[in-house]
């Protein structure tokens, strides 16, 4: 950022989250470390976003999250270089742009941290798409190293018996896999100390993101898109326990004052799929300028939407039933459960769909859940057409246009 | 040669073969989306699996329901079934594919007015002896599945039975592409797609006794002029361009062989006719060449491709492949270097709902097999 004297606006400055400087140094530590793993000796594995993390931390691997990354080069706003990188080597631009912008990334070492570091091995779990297993397929073959895959049959009406029992063989194989990448046994004790500390974790997340249903909300799904990454990457720590239950304090004292993020909340909207992470900016100004919050999503809260299924107590044997249940991995008429929950809970005036062209499992259906949602619940619903990473995908004119209108309808509605 | 025009009359309106087979006391119809249905428990069970391939013609309906990103088999499917052309259906299933196919069973079961439905909740691992488990678990649940639905016990030995049609069938279809193979001239391409796709939705008795016959009138020994022929082999997901098959023949080059769903990972690996039937129906799904939606060795598709291209003497492949069909784009790099690797040249067609204007296509295909 330039040097330049800027007059502090003491609202704005009252308004912003304390606990940012804190995650930021959290987030820079563990990928400083991450990048030195040579140096340190320890392992580096490569980990889907909806994946089994517990027995890596465990193990003293340090996981690695492609998807994070392209959450930064979103952020960054190097996604369209990093995937036309990827699609002058014949990968088609309709592909997934986490996807693209890390094959681009692995490519050129680009990015904004110049590249991930080398994978020692590769974890992939589908219960987010099957677009992992192809994407980490390319790599295993890139990196020629060895790859696991956790495979989590979908549920449509039902999760069998026979689907629990073939996930939980894998947690033992996963393990086994483990210990043969990093040529040690597991310690089980230290794998249930790990197990309730991410319980621990996702029952904070939780509390952090339910501290939305304060009206005024003290932070947004913007906020939260943000405050997300730890949740994501290192849960089953000490220093994400810590970090959440510092971030809880402080929006807790903030409702206690009556800050609110948006000044003057009028309209508590959901919001649906992953960030436009190039936009977040543009798109929560834009919101805030109609006095509207984006109070809850769908994305951050699938990181502690499964928690009823865990047991601290016996985690490895819980794993089994808990990370094939997650939000993308159900049947739309349960997500539309879920969904209907949270716009009740948060009493949300309306709902904004993110039709991600990145993001099949995500995007698709949602037609469907839009009526339903306007047939049961009589909430207006947006759909906007754009990508988490890939700025070309983006039209900024339209969707102000779109944003506008909508709000429209939702003042008359008053 | 009779039983090839009824075939060809199958494949323009399979529609109007599963009707009537309906309406002549047949039983149930139950359509399918891809060859990882076990179509031999359908049978057995007295019904027709009925393989849907997409309209390909306007959306109108379907649009309501599914982003323009999503692949013209769903979206097609999909339109077919709203528009009340697949109301002869009994009952639709649904084996773990894809992405979009895992999204369309759940607007599917909620909207097509398909009285039944079933998720056939495959292993997409299917390398490891716990994925072997599970997938017979599976199919052991659909084949219980299927008996409550239809009320009608699926017993073993039917589905031995089936077992044993299915790989006649499979020699048979194998029987064609090797005699085709031999002398490309011996039966045009849009032929042999016609077979391919009227056995995935005919009566099987029926079919392998037309297939024969067929098979018995392509003679031996290669026609004049097939050796100026450039050889080529189509890669891909599934083709129901028809036309694509007479523009390549018109542009010099004839199709030897295939990588295709419809094509040869449908029928090449027969299934074990000994042991539990279940059990070697889900072992031969284990073992089959992967379709790119499911995991297994990653170098075995290239390695695949190659090999296919050598021992068919192809002088070239083209990838022909769904625009938004994740599994196929993302394999398509690594599948393009391995034949670079071993010098063979390709090119790759994307396909929409429809195909390229002709002339257009003519000419990308005519100036690809001038370069053979
Ligand atoms: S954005 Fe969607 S398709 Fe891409 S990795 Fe995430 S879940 Fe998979
Ligand atoms: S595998 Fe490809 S062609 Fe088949 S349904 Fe899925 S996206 Fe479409």
């Amino acid at each position: 950022m330039a040097d330049e004297k800027k007059t502090v606006d003491p609202e704005k400055e009252k308004r912003k989250i304390k606990s940012v400087r804190r995650m930021k140094e959290i987030m820079t530590a563990y990928y400083i470390d991450a990048k030195n793993a040579g140096k340190s000796g320890r392992k580096v594995a490569w980990i889907t976003s909806g994946g089994p993390v517990e027995p890596l931390i465990a193990m003293d691997v340090i996981p690695v999250y492609p998807e994070n990354h392209g959450a930064m080069i979103g952020a960054s706003k190097m996604g369209a270089v990093l995937c036309a990188k990827a699609e002058e080597t014949g990968y088609s631009r309709d592909l997934c742009s986490y996807a693209r912008s890390d094959i681009g990334a692995s490519l050129t070492n680009g990015g904004p941290i110049g590249g991930l570091p080398a994978p020692d091995f590769l974890v992939c779990c589908n219960n987010i798409c099957g677009t992992v297993l192809k994407w980490y397929e390319v790599q295993a073959r890139k990196y020629n190293v060895p790859l696991f895959f956790f495979d989590t049959p979908f549920i449509h009406t039902d999760f069998t018996e026979d689907a629990r029992k073939y996930v939980r063989t894998q947690v033992d194989e996963y393990i086994g896999f483990l210990e043969q990448a990093c040529g040690r046994k597991m310690d089980y004790g230290r794998m249930e100390e790990v197990g309730r500390l991410s319980v621990k974790a996702q029952r904070l997340w939780r509390d952090v993101l339910e501290t939305c249903a304060h009206s005024p909300a003290p932070m947004t799904a913007f906020d939260a898109f943000f405050h997300l990454a730890l949740i994501v990457t290192l849960r089953g720590t000490r220093v994400v326990v810590d970090y959440y239950t510092e971030l809880l304090a402080e929006l807790r004292d903030r409702i206690a004052r009556g800050i609110s993020m948006v000044p003057d909340e009028k309209y508590r909207l959901i919001w649906d799929n992953l960030p436009v992470w190039y936009k977040t900016k543009w798109l929560s100004d834009k919101f805030a300028e109609h006095h509207a919050c984006l109070v809850a999503d769908t994305y951050c809260s699938a990181w502690s939407g499964v928690l009823d299924l865990i047991d601290e107590n016996n985690f490895l044997e819980s794993m089994a039933t808990a990370y094939p249940s997650i939000y993308i991995n159900v049947s739309i008429d349960r997500m539309f459960v879920i969904l209907k929950n949270m716009l009740v809970k948060y009493r949300a005036d309306g709902l904004v769909m993110h039709s991600n062209r990145s993001c099949k499992p995500y995007s698709l259906g949602q037609y469907d859940l839009q009526k339903m949602v306007m047939k049961e619940l009589g909430i207006p619903v947006l759909i906007i057409e754009a990508d988490m990473v890939d700025e070309r995908s983006f039209s900024e004119s339209q969707i102000e246009t779109r944003i506008d209108a909508f709000m429209e309808v939702l003042k008359q509605g008053r | 040669m009779e039983a090839m025009e009824f075939l060809r009359g199958v494949a323009a309106d399979p529609h109007a073969y599963a009707r009537k087979w309906k309406s002549s006391g047949g039983g149930r119809v139950v359509g399918y989306f891809c060859t990882y249905t076990p179509d031999e428990l359908i049978r057995a069970a007295g019904c027709l699996p009925f393989r849907i391939f997409g309209s390909g013609g306007n959306m109108t309906r379907a649009d309501a329901h599914l982003q323009s990103y999503s692949c013209s088999l769903v979206r097609g499917g999909l339109e077919e079934a709203l528009s009340g052309r697949l109301d002869f259906l009994d009952a639709t299933v649904f084996p773990h594919t894809c992405d979009s196919i895992q999204r369309l069973s759940d607007i599917w079961r909620l909207s097509a007015c398909v009285p039944l439905h079933f998720d056939v909740v495959l292993p997409v691992k299917l390398n490891t002896a716990s994925a072997g488990r599970y997938m017979v678990d599976v199919f052991k649940k659909f084949r219980s599945d299927l008996e409550g639905a239809t009320g009608t016990g699926i017993d073993a030995e039917k589905i031995s039975e089936e077992i044993r049609n299915s790989n006649r069938m499979k020699r048979i279809l194998a029987g064609i592409y090797e005699a085709r193979s031999a002398d490309p001239l011996s039966i045009s391409g849009g032929d042999v797609y016609s077979l391919i796709k009227s056995s995935m939705v005919m009566d099987r008795g029926e079919f392998i006794g037309l297939a024969e016959e067929v098979l018995a009138g392509l003679g031996p020994g290669a026609s004049a002029g097939a050796g100026s022929l450039k050889r080529i082999v189509l890669a891909g997901g599934i083709c129901s361009h028809p036309d694509v098959y007479s523009i390549l023949e018109r542009s010099g080059a004839h199709v030897v062989w295939d990588e295709l769903c419809t094509g040869t990972r449908y029928f090449e690996g027969e299934i074990s006719e000994k042991g539990d039937p279940v059990e070697s129906l889900a072992a031969r799904y284990m073992d089959r060449i992967v379709c790119p939606a499911k995991h297994s060795d990653i170098y075995a598709r290239g390695k695949n491709i190659v090999r296919i291209a050598r021992e068919r003497k192809a002088d070239g492949v083209i990838f022909i492949l769904l625009k938004f069909c994740d599994p196929h784009a993302f394999d398509y790099p690594y599948m393009k270097e391995s034949l670079d690797a071993g010098g063979i040249p390709s090119i790759l067609l994307e396909i929409e709902e429809k195909l390229p204007p002709e002339g257009q296509l003519l000419t990308r295909l005519e100036t690809f097999v001038s370069t053979l």
